[in-house]
Order: C-alpha cells, then structure tokens, then sequence
C-alpha cells in the first residue's frame, strides 16, 4: 500500500532559486536561509520517498488568464521548467507518475473534487524551488513527482477548509493505491509577505509563528480561518498558506514536528518551513 | 449595478485581485503575459506604444504601462506576478518594482525587509487610518 509518511512545508519565494542557481548561496544575504535546510536535506535523503506531491501555484507562468482552474493536477509522464521571463531554472525535468495520478484524479473527482486534469503542465518556480530546498542541485531529482497547483492569484482562492479536506481525499487515493511506496506531501508557499501596492513588504512574525505552531497543535483553528484574516494580517500574497492546509489534511489526524525553520527576509518574504511526520 | 463593498476593501494599501479586477484587466494581463517571451520583449522596448496597441486594454492601461505606473496598473486591474514581467523586461527585479509601489528608493526597501520588513501594525484597515 503506498503511504503518506510525511509533509514538507516551505515558502517558494523565485529568488532562492535565483541565489541557488547563480552560485549566490554563500552570500551573506542568502547563506543563513540556506543553513535552514541543511537539515531538511539530510532527513530527505534519510525518509527517501519515491514520490512527491507537491501542492503550489503556477505564478502567470503555465497558465495565463484565459483559463484559471482552482485545482489542477499534473497527470503527465514528465513536466518541463517554465520560462518565466529570465530563462528557465536550470534544473532537471520534473518526472511525473501518470498512472498513480490517474488514479488519485478518479478518486478525488468521485469524492465530489471536480479536478482539471493537465497532461500538459510547465512547471515554474513554485514547484521547483521546494524540490531544490528539499534535494539541492541533483542531476535528477530522486522522488517522482504529482504536482498539483492551486489558484491563489485570483481572489478567492479555495477556502482553507476546503483545502483541508482536499488533503483528507488525496490521503485516501494514495493509501487505496496497491503498490509500497513513500510519499511526502509538500505544501508550499507563503509565509507572510506583500509584493503589490504601498503595504508591500508586511511580515507578520506572529501570525506565522501561530500558523507553524497550530499545524500540529490546533489544526481546526487553521482551517476555520477565513481567507480575509490571511490577507489583512500576514499580505495579499500570504493566502498562499492555505495550500499548507492540503499538506495537512493528507497527513491523518496526528502528526510529530520533527523540524522548522523561520528566517527573514528572503526578497519580499518571511520564508517558513516545517517538516511534520504522520503518527 | 454595485455590490455592497467587500470586507477587503478596507485593507489599505492593497488592491486585491478579485473576479472584478480580473474581467476589467483581462486585455492588459494578457498582454503583460505576453512578455514572457523573449521576442515579444524585444519588440515592446523597440517601440512600447506600437506593441501595447496590438492588445485591445484601455488607453488608461495603456498610458499607466508606457508610464510604469505600478500602483495604477493594480488599480486597473493588472495583477502582480504578471507586472513582474513588465519589471523583467525593463531588467529590474520584484523589489524593485515593490520599492516603487510603496514609493522609496529601492535600497531602502531592501532594508526595510532586512530590519524584519513592514510591521502590521498601523496597516490593517483604512478605517483605523481614517482613509475610509
């Protein structure tokens, strides 16, 4: 039976993969957030899932506006890197698991998801600068990956409850799956921060200090929150946490904190990052 | 026909991007979009005015991108992440673009993220500021 073993939290701010791939990574400014995940490497490389799924945002990069699907899912067999207007990150294709993903589509649609399933998906920033958090510059990247992007650009995105739950309903797709396999559910995104207007640059510590700590302390008060609490205390970009609530929603009711991290500023952002193992 | 103004109205400093902005933007999202591609970059710098027309935006869009008229645009319904590559195109960076919308010079806003970025305080509704 595959299973989800653990979630891999991490804000995916465009300028840490920037740093990492311009050899940038030992500079003063960058060096501290990359200490962060020195440990998180180590536990991937110990925790060795054979499959990721990464829950994120396409960021105006694989979709434009003439399409704009709350959840979407990559369901082909390998996900090329977007250009999103300096060249593409150079990292490695991103390999896809087209038959497990065909799978969990089938079970979440018929656990009333209405899904869009992309055979076709580049994949920006979003979904890349986790995996380069998680593994470093790898010639491959050793998990196979689902991604599953969220709409958070346009007002609203999904409720943090109905991420939640989407989470619960990707749990059980995966562990209906009858092959042994390790998954690790990234939720990605956020901490607080504001890239537009005139309160550009808001950092909101305790908020996310409270997020981090309810995750496994009091999910429900999390999921209770409403999406106008996201953007008025921690920035208009920060409703990028509820896709962090889909990462909890997969890992069942109990959950140890085996790790965290919290730096800032990477660019405009209070970078976050928790690792959670499911009990 | 209005609504009845929503809650997030009331977040200073912030347009969100809500379904409304979206339809008003549509044109000029498309077109901004539209600069992810290194050709089109090229062409816009060659002649901005000339590229900007070929996308069916306002002339209001239109004078506020030729103008780089960040906090404009979001008004008009440009959104952020595609902003940015408008920032890309001229080769300047998010920070960049963020120091203009709040309207510093752009080291002092990499400081100000670097002392731990804008405090809350003070920055949770236009009625609290009295802008409302």
């Amino acid at each position: 039976m595959a299973k989800i073993i653990a979630g891999f939290g991490t804000s995916h701010t465009p300028a840490i993969g920037a740093a990492l791939d311009l050899g940038k990574a030992g500079e003063r400014y960058w060096a501290p957030v990359f200490a962060g995940y020195e440990k998180s490497k180590a536990w991937m490389a110990k925790a060795k899932p054979d499959v990721a799924i990464v829950i994120y945002n396409d960021h105006v990069n694989a979709f434009d506006f003439k399409l704009i699907p709350t959840f979407a899912i990559g369901c082909g067999a390998e996900f090329t890197i977007a250009d999103e207007g300096w060249g593409p990150r150079p990292v490695p294709v991103v390999k896809g698991y087209p038959e497990l993903a065909a799978h969990i589509v089938q079970s979440l649609v018929l656990d009333e998801f209405d899904m869009t399933i992309v055979n076709e998906l580049q994949v920006d920033h979003g979904l890349t600068v986790p995996l380069s958090l998680a593994y470093g510059q790898p010639k491959e990247w050793p998990a196979r990956v689902i991604p599953l992007a969220v709409n958070v650009v346009q007002y609203p995105a999904p409720t943090g409850h109905r991420c939640y739950m989407l989470g619960k309903a990707i749990r059980k797709a995966v562990e209906s799956w009858d092959e042994d396999l390790k998954v690790v559910i990234f939720g990605t995104g956020g901490l607080s921060h504001q890239i537009q207007g005139p309160r550009a640059g808001l950092v909101n510590t305790k908020f996310d200090t409270d997020f981090l700590d309810d995750l496994s302390r009091n999910p429900q008060r999390l999921v209770d929150l409403p999406p106008l609490e996201y953007l008025r205390e921690a920035g208009n970009e920060a409703i990028e946490m509820v896709m962090w609530l889909t990462m909890r929603g997969a890992l069942g009711d109990r959950v140890e904190e085996v790790y965290r991290f919290y730096h800032v500023p990477a660019s405009s952002t209070a970078v976050g990052h928790i690792i959670l193992e499911a009990r | 026909m209005a609504n009845k103004q929503e809650a997030y109205e009331d977040i200073p400093g912030t347009w969100v991007f809500d379904a409304q902005r979206a339809r008003q933007g549509y044109h000029l999202n498309q077109f901004l979009y539209s600069l992810m591609k290194a050709e089109n970059r090229k062409e816009f710098l060659a002649d901005e005015r000339k590229y900007a027309q070929k996308f069916p935006m306002t002339e209001e869009q239109r004078e506020a991108v030729l103008k780089r008229a960040w906090n404009r645009l979001l008004e008009l319904g440009g959104v952020s992440y595609a902003l940015a590559k408008l920032a890309f195109t001229d080769g300047k960076s998010y920070q960049f673009m963020a120091s203009q919308m709040v309207g510093v010079a752009e080291k002092d806003y990499v400081d100000m993220m670097l002392k731990g970025g804008r405090s809350i305080e003070g920055w949770r509704s236009k009625k609290e500021r009295g802008e409302a």
